[in-house]
């Protein structure tokens, strides 16, 4: 059953090995039949299809792969993996562009990355993820000061049903995840 | 019945009222809920787009913690997405014994322990399945008469794991909706994706499918849904849509249990109305009739 990737080795990007290798083994079984990009609610969205991007990842094609808005745009419905012909998992091979994205820091997908690692930040600290608390960090993080108006019109409604609450969750101060996450960085390799 | 009962950060802060109302409909309907002890976030799409390790690692404490606190009862989940991450990874490490492995490295940072064996439940399942649609018929006392009802079901309740209802073609609200006495909107849309956090981060891309999904509900009296983020993308952003649109979008949205719950008798303020961003003049005049 083994067959593209392995059959035609990339022939260039030959470094881009350690970040692609697992993922260009998630779709090597592709058959390219584009039933992925029929059903993907997004892909009106996207540069590439699913079905281009997972060629791309074949080929090893690293530098238009993460220049590419396509993963990013994954809202991970599920239709795809469900009706994948080759039964391949193609919305788990979309959330490892997305930490291959994050951990080689490129700068297409750094608004997003910034997004989920200041969620991640107030769920290190409080074990639950405070809305407010996040969205602070990612302005800070996103250093631009016109970015928490996009957010104001949602920010206003929620506000004006009391559903924004400015106190810590109640599960807060019972112990943070500190150690879960510095376990899971030295696993890793991150610390 | 007795469940144990995992909340997820949004029923604690934006979604309240699913939170009120999934408890209120579940001891109505005579199951005893305990909620998860010092329980923490699953990781949402945060983790998964950072770390496969954290991914696993956030939800399987909660299952240790499950585990602990006696693994014989299932776990209910009304987040969808806090239900496929839990359910993720109580799938996986049934499989993959190095997985298994690998948590419990992480877990015992944190003085826990992962066996494998609690069973994820989504709130929908538990309803549809556990009390079901008979014993809500029984004891709806005041049915929701002349009122029709879109069922929406988004993704992760449904897929990738095929659970409880086909996962193209969802069906398990109907008998409920049914049941409390309103009428099923025929429609197509009740398993397509709303978009999930893109409606905020990158609404250009979000919003043709909030507004197909609104468009497809026009003639039902509201929509019922089972995830706080289908709930947020559909009632919070109808103004856009419908100038998007050029057409009026506006219906109403409520959670599946405040639906269920008016049902049976349930008050306004236990069932938490008073927090939904989309409730219609026309379905608050149904309801009063």
């Amino acid at each position: 059953m083994k067959v593209s990737a392995s059959a035609n080795p990339p022939a260039a990007d030959a470094g881009d090995d350690d970040l692609l290798r697992e993922i260009r083994a998630m779709v090597s079984a592709c058959i390219q039949c584009g039933t992925c990009s029929g059903s993907c609610p997004n892909a009106h969205a996207m540069d590439y299809t699913p079905r281009q991007l997972w060629r791309m990842v074949q080929m090893g094609e690293q530098d238009r792969i993460f220049e590419s808005k396509t993963f990013a745009l994954c809202s991970a419905c599920y239709t795809c993996s469900l009706r994948c012909p080759r039964g391949l998992p193609l919305t788990d091979a979309m959330a490892a562009l997305k930490q291959a994205a994050a951990r080689a820091d490129v700068p297409a997908f750094r608004p997003s990355a910034r997004f989920y690692g200041s969620f991640l930040e107030s769920v290190r600290r409080h074990g639950r993820v405070r809305e407010s608390e996040f969205m602070t960090l990612y302005f800070l993080a996103m250093k631009n000061p016109l970015l928490p108006m996009k957010f104001a019109p949602l920010g206003l409604k929620l506000m004006g049903k009391g559903k924004l609450q400015m106190a810590l969750p109640t599960g807060a101060g019972r112990g943070t995840l500190d150690a879960i996450f510095e376990k899971v960085a030295e696993l890793e390799g991150r610390s | 019945m007795k469940y144990l009962y995992y909340p997820g950060c949004s029923l604690e802060a934006s979604a309240g009222e699913y939170d009120r109302s999934s408890r209120a409909l579940l001891t109505a309907m005579g199951a005893e809920i305990t909620e998860l002890e010092d329980w923490s976030c699953c990781g949402a799409s945060a983790a998964e787009a950072q770390s496969r390790l954290l991914a696993l690692a956030l939800p399987a404490r909660n299952l240790a913690i499950a585990e602990k606190m006696g693994g014989a009862h299932d776990l209910v989940v009304p987040c969808s997405a806090c239900y496929l991450n839990l359910r993720k990874v109580a799938e996986k490490i049934g499989r993959e014994p190095e997985l298994l492995t690998a948590l419990n490295t992480v877990l015992s940072a944190d003085g826990l322990h992962l066996s494998g064996g609690v069973r994820v439940r989504h709130l929908l399942d538990v309803l549809a399945n556990d009390l079901g649609a008979q014993a809500l018929g029984a004891k709806a006392a005041r049915p929701l008469k002349g009122l029709t009802i879109a069922p929406y079901y988004g993704c992760q309740c449904l897929r990738p794991y095929r659970v409880f209802d086909d996962p193209e073609a969802p069906r398990t609200m109907s008998p409920l909706i049914t049941a409390a006495g309103a009428a099923v909107h025929p429609w197509q849309m009740g398993a397509r994706c709303c978009s999930a956090s893109l409606m905020t981060t990158k609404p250009e891309v979000g919003l043709p499918l909030v507004a197909g999904i609104l468009k497809a509900a026009r003639g039902a009296d509201a929509i019922a849904t089972v995830c706080p983020m289908c709930q947020m993308n559909l009632e919070a952003f109808q103004s856009k849509a419908s100038r998007f649109a050029a057409e009026d979008l506006a219906i109403s949205v409520l959670y599946l249990p405040q639906l269920l719950g008016l049902a049976m008798g349930l008050s306004e303020s236990e069932l938490g109305l008073g927090f939904n961003l989309a409730l219609t003049p026309g379905f608050r005049e149904k309801l009063a009739a």
